[in-house]
């Protein structure tokens, strides 16, 4: 690949950030990254890369210049034919944009979801009651941050039973795919008409219960807010997105936890903690990596001179640990104030369903913080390697129940 | 570029300065409004209007329609309503570029949808939540026509601009047409067309007889004659009452509420700080508040048991927060 950087005074790095290494522990690589300067060359992917808050995060508030509607992934789709259709919310620009946005923002909005949260108490009630019941050590992935997402979203979303089980493989290969076309893609590339069928089905006015998100969204349509044929790739939008992010954001949130006692009691003082917790952890480790962006014009950043149509991508993760903008990046901390994390991107483009995975999340840890009193790792945690996620595969841990636990 | 102070963002209010007032018609009057430090705008879509505070206090809205691709500035455009409560006739002979203007919003109630075609039908200065509908429909190739009604040329502001569109745009002014009727132009109803209309009251009104049959979401309106706010915004101090926390906070004109309370030391979690995320919704448990945010609707906002304490203030002098 003939590479056309052109100020040679830009750093640049033969480190590949989808590289098993970096996927395990990526900490190391993006302090890397953001000593080296604002915008750094990946010479193996012929793309720039920006790792420190503040270009990041200005990026990312600057949709006009940095575009999304080439692709969030690797591939630009000026030049290269996606995957599956482009989302409607996270793979366009105004104005296409616009009414799918609008409609989502409105439907997963705090005061519409708010509703959810009564029930969505009981079942972590049961849901926890069922895994202490079997004993005081569990998989804190397996037992608790994947099934609970996947107990209570799909139902909200109001999706079938029957295909339940492929949205996480979906979900997994859509992040991975974000990511160049590694052995992680390839892995997953035997499933795609098989997954992308399933997902497709799903969407589907016919199957949806008439109460959920989707049912919501295909009323819009019947409102003529969006188009008929927009309607089941916003629902494809939730299923995509939705799933793996709160799994990860929720095993990030007890790994925290499990890894910070201390943090632990103060959570049990303070259940109100549980949002600032959950916010907290999402900068801490990030669920969402990355992303790219394309540029829409030449633009100077820090001093390097990016010409139009090139990919940038955006360590959401490293800027989330940028020690410009954060005291003590590195410390999992409840009397933070982890507002303006980067972690759900920002700007128009920023997760709109941010505010249901903060209800899940502080649903479930508000359960646990009334019945465990202590959470510690007691086993070998594993990972697991997406090429946008930061995943883990296993935490296995040890609660001890509280003895003063009645029920609320 | 990113500095600290950036990323505080903005307060409860943007304050705009006036960069350049320009005659675009007889009786009607652009602005281009900047942020004073020349920073990033809050983002928009067609429909959307400001809140502008005039030095008097009166709050008026106004569409935006300048280009959101160019994110540091807005543009609006004023007709001067001679039977107006003063806040057109400052506009078009106080106002001087350079002043500085407390601005709210942006806010949308007159979104557009996605269609294949649109007829877009303007009266007057309600041409301005057209011009970035047009701009919009085009980028997306759908097929539109506007209508434009107005009394003579002399007074139809942005024809320049529209003259690029060639034969989508209609312009159709009194003294030279004769006056026409919006329904013989609008046609029958089509399945597949969207229509969008904003105007005086009887163009509104007009359309909404004629199309009242049609299937609905197909007609589209926005009440031009901007919408009395009632009671000017408080520019005095106001005490918030932090219920759960037990506290009572002032909350001073130049500061937020959610800097109030934060400066108390209660923690509040937030993201945009621009009332647009949601993040730091807030019930409210008393008083009256000042909504400022770009989120809830109209019923929401008269129902007025919540707020978002990064943009909104209080109407009266103590609001009751459960915080
Ligand atoms: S912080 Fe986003 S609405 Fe207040």
């Amino acid at each position: 690949m003939t590479t056309i950087i052109s100020d040679p005074k830009t750093p640049c790095t033969d480190v590949d950030p989808f590289s098993r290494d970096v996927l395990e522990d990526p900490l190391p690589f993006q302090s890397e990254l953001r000593a080296a300067g604002p915008v750094v060359y990946l010479n193996k992917y012929d793309v720039y890369a920006m790792g420190r808050y503040g270009e990041v995060q200005a990026a990312l508030t600057d949709w006009q210049t940095f575009q999304s509607a080439a692709g969030v992934g690797l591939s630009n789709f000026r030049k290269e034919m996606p995957w599956r259709p482009p989302s409607l919310l996270l793979e366009a620009d105004p104005p296409h944009h616009d009414a799918p946005r609008a409609l989502l923002t409105k439907i997963l909005g705090p005061r519409e979801i708010r509703k959810l949260a009564e029930s969505w108490t009981a079942d972590a009630e049961e849901l926890v009651d069922q895994v202490l019941s079997r004993g005081p050590e569990f998989d804190a992935v397996a037992d608790l941050a994947a099934a609970f997402p996947l107990r209570v979203f799909p139902d909200a979303v109001g999706i079938p039973q029957a295909g339940r089980e492929n949205l996480l493989p979906y979900g997994d290969h859509a992040f991975n795919a974000f990511g160049p076309p590694n052995e992680l893609v390839a892995k997953g590339a035997a499933r795609v008409p098989e997954l992308s069928a399933s997902i497709a089905s799903q969407c589907a006015r016919e199957v949806l219960t008439t109460d959920g998100f989707g049912a919501q969204i295909w009323a819009a349509a019947d409102r003529g807010d969006i188009t008929e044929a927009q309607a089941p790739l916003i629902v494809r939008s939730l299923l995509t997105a939705g799933v793996d992010t709160t799994v990860n954001g929720l095993a990030a949130v007890l790994y925290a936890f499990a890894t910070n006692p201390g943090q632990w009691a103060r959570l049990r003082d303070n259940p109100a903690l549980s949002r600032t917790a959950f916010d907290e952890a999402v900068r801490f480790e990030s669920p969402v990596q990355t992303f790219f962006r394309t540029t829409t014009r030449d633009i100077e950043v820090g001093g390097t001179l990016i010409p139009e149509g090139r990919k940038i991508l955006m360590f959401l993760g490293s800027a989330n640990r940028d020690p410009r903008r954060w005291d003590n990046p590195d410390t999992f901390d409840l009397n933070r104030d982890p507002s303006g994390h980067v972690g759900f991107g920002f700007g128009i483009h920023q997760c709109v369903g941010q505010h249901i995975a903060r209800l899940e999340a502080s649903t479930l840890l508000e359960v646990l913080a009334r019945r465990i009193e202590s959470i510690e790792i007691c086993g070998p945690t594993r990972r697991h390697h997406n090429n946008t996620l930061r995943a883990w595969q296993s935490l296995p841990v040890r609660v001890k129940t509280s003895s003063t636990f009645t029920r609320k | 570029m990113f500095t600290e102070e950036n990323f505080q963002s903005y307060a409860s209010e943007t304050k705009l300065v006036v960069t350049a007032k320009t005659h675009l018609a007889d009786g009607v009057v652009s602005l281009n409004l900047a942020h004073p430090a020349g920073r990033r705008l809050p983002d928009w879509t067609p429909g959307s209007h400001i809140d502008v505070v005039l030095p008097s206090g009166i709050n008026r809205q106004y569409s935006l329609c300048g280009d959101r691709w160019d994110a540091h500035n807005y543009r609006i455009a004023v007709l001067h309503e001679r039977d107006g409560r003063g806040g057109s006739e400052f506009i078009h002979h106080g106002l001087t570029e350079g002043t500085t203007l407390a601005v709210g919003g942006p806010r949308n109630n007159f979104r557009l949808v996605p269609s294949e075609k649109y007829l877009f039908i303007a009266g007057g200065i309600g041409i301005t939540p057209m011009l970035p509908m047009i701009q919009s429909a085009h980028m997306m190739g759908a097929d539109w026509k506007l209508l434009y009604f107005g009394r003579s040329r002399r007074t139809m502001a942005f024809l320049d601009e529209l003259a690029a569109y060639g034969d989508r745009v209609m312009i159709v002014p009194k003294d030279q047409a004769g006056p026409r009727s919006a329904s013989d132009l609008i046609g029958p109803a089509s399945v597949d067309t969207k229509v969008y209309v904003c105007g005086p009251q009887r163009l509104l009104a007009a359309v909404e007889r004629h199309c009242a049959d049609w299937q609905p979401g197909l007609l589209r309106l926005e009440h031009f004659a901007a919408k009395s706010h009632g009671a000017p915004i408080r520019d005095a101090s106001f005490d918030v009452e932090l219920a759960r926390a037990g506290l009572t906070v002032t909350v001073q004109p130049e500061v937020s509420v959610l800097e109030a309370i934060q400066r108390a030391g209660v923690r509040m979690l937030t993201s945009c700080r621009e009332g647009t995320c949601g993040t730091c919704e807030v019930t409210v448990l008393g008083g009256q508040p000042d909504h400022r945010d770009s989120i809830l609707s109209d019923a929401d906002r008269a129902a007025g048991n919540c707020m978002f304490p990064c943009v909104s203030r209080s109407c009266g002098d103590r609001l009751v927060l459960d915080v």
